[in-house]
């Protein structure tokens, strides 16, 4: 009787990658490009994908000891140099030190005479060399449609592409292709076919003067992946992704607490003030003290010793330091000791996804545990309500998994004070106070109220908001007003009526 | 320049109908030797002696490739006299190599 061997399991071998070193890349595929394999990159010219594979090998030379050759097909010799020291490189140093070389291969536009059969084995020999010479663990070539101008006999080419490709693989070499966009496929010329095992696609739309840069995994065999366009932005230190970073809710709900920098307002909060990690809305008219507010809460979380990033939309750093010293805020004392970090941009210099991949990057160099965006109500103005909602989900959603308190600040109009908040942004937000002033007998005075504050039994009562040199304070409770509920704001609009 | 054939170096005759051709190959593979003999035998129709042929194997010396950038394998280069001339292929097509390297010797 044949005594068989139980069954082995089948291990799950996962699959290797090579980190890109690329800011968010790496996050959004889930440790970076399949290693030993040929990742394809497409998009237009200007898209990004030169840049995107020098920096895949110069981060793999630099950062993970792994040095990279690039055939550049396209006499970009100026071009290259400039995408390496965007980077921050210098490429001649690079080749010196034997982590990065470059042979350009020239392609002559017109078309050489074919005498009868050939390969080609040049561009094997010559990469196969460059590779021995340095040792080289990835391989850029860039772009392989350069050759399809020049070597007429495109059966001969493509065989040779299929034929270049598995020799990378045999290699054992990480690769990344690129390859221009083309009008009905991913590439001018089906490179994709010949590509199995992970494609990118990157796209740049200017809509309304604003240009918006995406990215996509087409497809990435062994990984799974989300079919989501991931916005990205071309800055100092390169590219910057911004990874959407949970489809699902999964963010731990903390039960810290942290002062809202008032004492009374903390006590309005169960006595404790606002959940560590949550997410705080402040509306008002103009001039209600919404920066104030915002400026305090920063203050006396720098007191405590906790690192806050101010991202101001509207006022300069220096303007909001001389207006919150007049009412006894001295925040230049926070911002000598660094632990305010002011980021101030104009909410039209670049697209929704621009200003988010900014706000990325500055939260993973400083990591700070407040975050205030004053305001946000600008934004609205780059695109529609629509787009502003769906960015503000990413970056809640972000800044929660990081755990970082976030405070929003928003200008409502007279006579329509909630409906338009409510109806871009409140959902996102756990608690959210309102700003009002009023002149009950001749008198001006600013009212805060809590409209709601999630987990946690809040007061519902209006106090004063007195804003002097001495700081911001509540005051007593306001009788001569209704509490507080979420419905209020439908009832004045219909009273506005 | 580098010599790779064991003839002796050229005597000054000139330059006008004198040829030097480099082939470059990777190896000794069917379509390489095709070329070597293609090419000897049209130079010696051609050119009638006033010709030097440098094989270049690129498995041996993958440096050269840069120096003429060479993609195809065969490729052919006119280098003398100038201008430089290159075709690709294993040169069964005669024409093609006597026009595309323009062969016909001045008189």
């Amino acid at each position: 009787m044949l005594r068989t061997k139980p069954k082995a399991k089948v291990a799950r071998i996962p699959l290797a990658k090579a980190r890109t070193g690329i800011q968010g890349l790496d996050e959004v595929t889930g440790g970076g490009l399949p290693r030993g394999r040929v990742t394809l990159v497409c998009g237009r010219a200007g898209c990004g994908k030169s840049l995107l594979a020098m920096e895949f090998l110069v981060h793999g030379a630099i950062k993970y000891g792994e040095p990279g050759v690039c055939m550049d097909f396209e006499e970009s010799e100026e071009k290259l140099t400039a995408n390496v020291s965007s980077l921050g490189f210098d490429l001649r140093a690079l080749s010196k030190q034997k982590k990065l070389l470059v042979d350009y291969v020239s392609v002559e536009r017109n078309e050489i005479a074919e005498t009868g059969e050939y390969n080609l084995d040049g561009v094997f020999i010559r990469l196969a060399h460059a590779v021995k010479a340095i040792k080289a663990k990835r391989v850029v070539l860039d772009s392989v449609e350069a050759l399809f101008s020049g070597i007429a006999d495109e059966a001969i080419l493509r065989s040779e592409l299929r034929r270049l490709f598995r020799w990378l693989e045999d290699q054992k070499l990480t690769a990344v292709v690129t390859g221009e966009a083309g009008a009905q496929t991913l590439t001018r010329h089906g490179l994709e076919e010949y590509v199995a095992d992970c494609v990118i696609s990157l796209d740049h739309r200017v809509t309304e003067q604003i240009s918006t840069r995406r990215l996509r995994i087409v497809k990435y065999r062994g990984t799974s992946h989300g079919t989501d366009e991931y916005p990205f932005l071309i800055g100092e230190d390169g590219i910057s992704v911004v990874p959407i970073t949970s489809l699902v809710l999964t963010h731990k709900a903390l039960k810290d607490r942290i002062s809202t920098g008032i004492s009374t307002l903390d006590e309005m909060l169960e006595g404790k003030g606002f959940f560590r990690g949550s997410s705080v809305l402040v509306t008002g008219t103009a001039g209600t003290g919404k920066s104030s507010l915002a400026a305090n809460f920063t203050r006396a979380a720098c007191a405590r010793g906790e690192v806050c990033l101010y991202l101001t939309f509207e006022e300069s750093p220096s303007q909001i330091l001389r207006n919150m010293s007049s009412v006894g805020l001295d925040l230049s004392r926070w911002v000598k000791k660094n632990l305010l970090h002011f980021n101030a941009m104009r909410p039209t210099s670049t697209g929704l996804e621009g200003h988010l991949a900014v706000i990325h990057r500055l939260i993973s160099q400083l990591r700070p545990s407040v975050v205030v965006i004053d305001p946000i109500t600008n934004l609205v103005s780059v695109s529609g309500n629509y787009d502003v909602k769906s960015m503000l989900v990413r970056l809640v959603d972000f800044l929660k998994v990081e755990q970082i308190t976030s405070m929003f600040t928003n200008l409502t109009f007279a006579g329509d004070p909630q409906e338009r908040t409510a109806a871009a942004v409140s959902s996102l937000m756990d608690t959210w106070i309102v700003l009002r002033d009023s002149k009950p007998n001749g008198r001006p005075r600013r009212e805060l109220y809590v409209l709601k504050s999630r987990g946690m039994a809040h007061s519902r009562e209006a106090r004063e908001l007195i804003v002097s040199e001495r700081g911001l304070e509540l005051g007593i409770v306001l009788r001569d007003r209704p509490p507080a509920t979420t419905a209020e704001g439908t009832s004045a609009a219909a009273a506005a009526k | 320049m580098k010599k790779k054939s064991a003839k002796k170096g050229a005597a000054k005759t000139s330059q006008t109908d004198f040829f030097r051709l480099r082939l470059y190959i990777a190896g000794q593979t069917p379509n390489s030797i095709a070329a070597i003999a293609n090419l000897k035998k049209i130079c010696e129709d051609k050119l009638k002696g006033k010709y030097r042929i440098e094989v270049v194997d690129l498995l041996e010396k993958p440096q050269l490739a840069k120096g003429d950038q060479i993609i195809a394998i065969p490729t052919l280069v006119r280098r003398l006299p100038p201008p430089v001339k290159k075709i690709i292929g294993n040169l069964s097509k005669t024409e093609s190599v006597i026009v595309g390297l323009d062969l016909q010797p001045a008189r």
